[in-house]
């Protein structure tokens, strides 16, 4: 059944509480803390920085803390513009990016926590092993029997923009891991994110495998766990809309039966 | 513990190749539901204080008791197709889980079935 508790092994307590650095706009930040190495239960440690001191985003918050306060805070991050997807973390109680939510936006304490219901790592990194893998499973490239041509492959402008909202999809897993049908049956269940970036292939006009695509996807676990919570739509961080997506499968599903 | 990949797990026994249908008449009996409950309700409400004879007259006419054989089925039909999503998000053991969804369905088959007949029974009467 699914457990509506936590583990005995993940219930958390208040961690560490690091001195204020003064100045005049203090912020507190709280972020889950875990350590594979230590045997304890995560914990949720305090930090305070002067917003006139860092940068506006929860991502500067984040290595100003790991710079100057605690060196021992893991978390994964790299573009700080939004494009790469690794930053993800749930902040304020939603999945965003961290370079991309501005610490203004956040009334009261900010709370950190990785995203949910993925297996942690350390602190704030979930192991995204599994999610990565249904992503492969959905091949994720162009196929086609037509030989290769010999220079680009046609697509006519409106063809084109069939993969508009979709192709930006940078694969945070944002929306995958606030989805509860992806808590509760993840590993039978593809997931938002998977499964737009599997319907940005069956869009595109120069893909040949599209009924191929279609198969694969036509399962009572893959595809239709979606129930249109839309909590995926609502937290994506790049406002694209994954809910729609999986709306259109269904809708080529119905298609090509009647 | 295993030492598959991950690709082996997530690609698992495949694709069941199924669930449109199951998905397609979920939607198609919700549709129906709409105006059946409609007629349901507003007969009800054009019958109130009648009595016992004038309602198995109502349920006698060829036309309410086709429309009230059609409401019974989508229910349970749609009650039966409801309630199998439900056991299979929150119901994880494969034994638990398959029991459940034969005693849902089987009930849903016995009452549909019950209220069918007590409406052909009336019909014929």
């Amino acid at each position: 059944m699914v457990e509506f508790a936590l583990p005995a092994n993940s219930k958390m307590s208040d961690g560490k509480s690091w001195p204020s650095s003064g100045g005049k706009r203090p912020k507190t930040f709280k972020i889950y803390r875990w350590n594979p190495d230590d045997g304890q239960n995560p914990k949720v440690d305090t930090y305070q920085l002067d917003l006139d001191d860092c940068g506006p985003m929860v991502l500067d918050a984040l290595i100003k803390i790991k710079n100057e306060v605690d060196a021992t805070l893991t978390f994964r991050r790299s573009c700080r513009e939004g494009v790469c997807g690794s930053c993800a973390m749930n902040i304020d109680g939603t999945n965003t990016l961290a370079c991309t939510k501005n610490i203004g936006d956040v009334e009261g304490d900010i709370k950190i926590y990785p995203l949910p219901h993925m297996p942690v790592i350390k602190d704030l990194v979930p192991d995204l092993s599994q999610a990565y893998a249904q992503y492969a499973s959905i091949e994720p490239w162009l196929k086609t029997t037509t030989p290769a041509p010999e220079r680009e492959r046609p697509q006519s402008p409106e063809e084109r923009e069939k993969v508009d909202g979709l192709w930006e999809c940078i694969l945070c897993f944002s929306c995958t891991t606030s989805c509860p049908s992806y808590w509760w049956n993840g590993d039978r269940y593809l997931g938002p994110a998977v499964l737009l970036q599997a319907y940005r292939w069956i869009a595109d006009s120069r893909d040949e495998f599209t009924g191929e695509r279609l198969d694969q996807l036509e399962d009572p676990f893959r595809l239709y766990r979606c129930h249109t919570i839309m909590n995926c739509t609502k937290t994506c961080p790049k406002s694209l809309n994954p809910a729609k997506a999986i709306a259109e499968i269904k809708k080529l599903m119905v298609e090509r039966k009647v | 513990m295993s030492l598959r990949t991950p690709l082996a797990r997530v690609r698992h026994l495949g694709s069941a190749k199924d669930g449109t249908g199951h998905w397609w008449a979920q939607r198609l009996t919700a549709l129906a539901l709409i105006p059946l409950t409609i007629w349901f309700v507003a007969s009800l409400v054009n019958l109130a204080g009648a009595d016992h004879a004038a309602m198995a007259a109502w349920m006698g006419n060829p036309v309410s008791a086709g429309l009230m054989i059609l409401l019974v089925v989508a229910t349970f039909y749609h009650a039966a197709l409801g309630l199998q999503v439900v056991i299979e998000d929150y119901v994880h053991g494969e034994g638990a889980k398959m029991a459940a969804l034969i005693v849902v369905k089987g009930l849903c088959v016995v009452l549909g079935l019950t209220a069918v007949l007590a409406v052909l029974s009336l019909l014929f009467a």
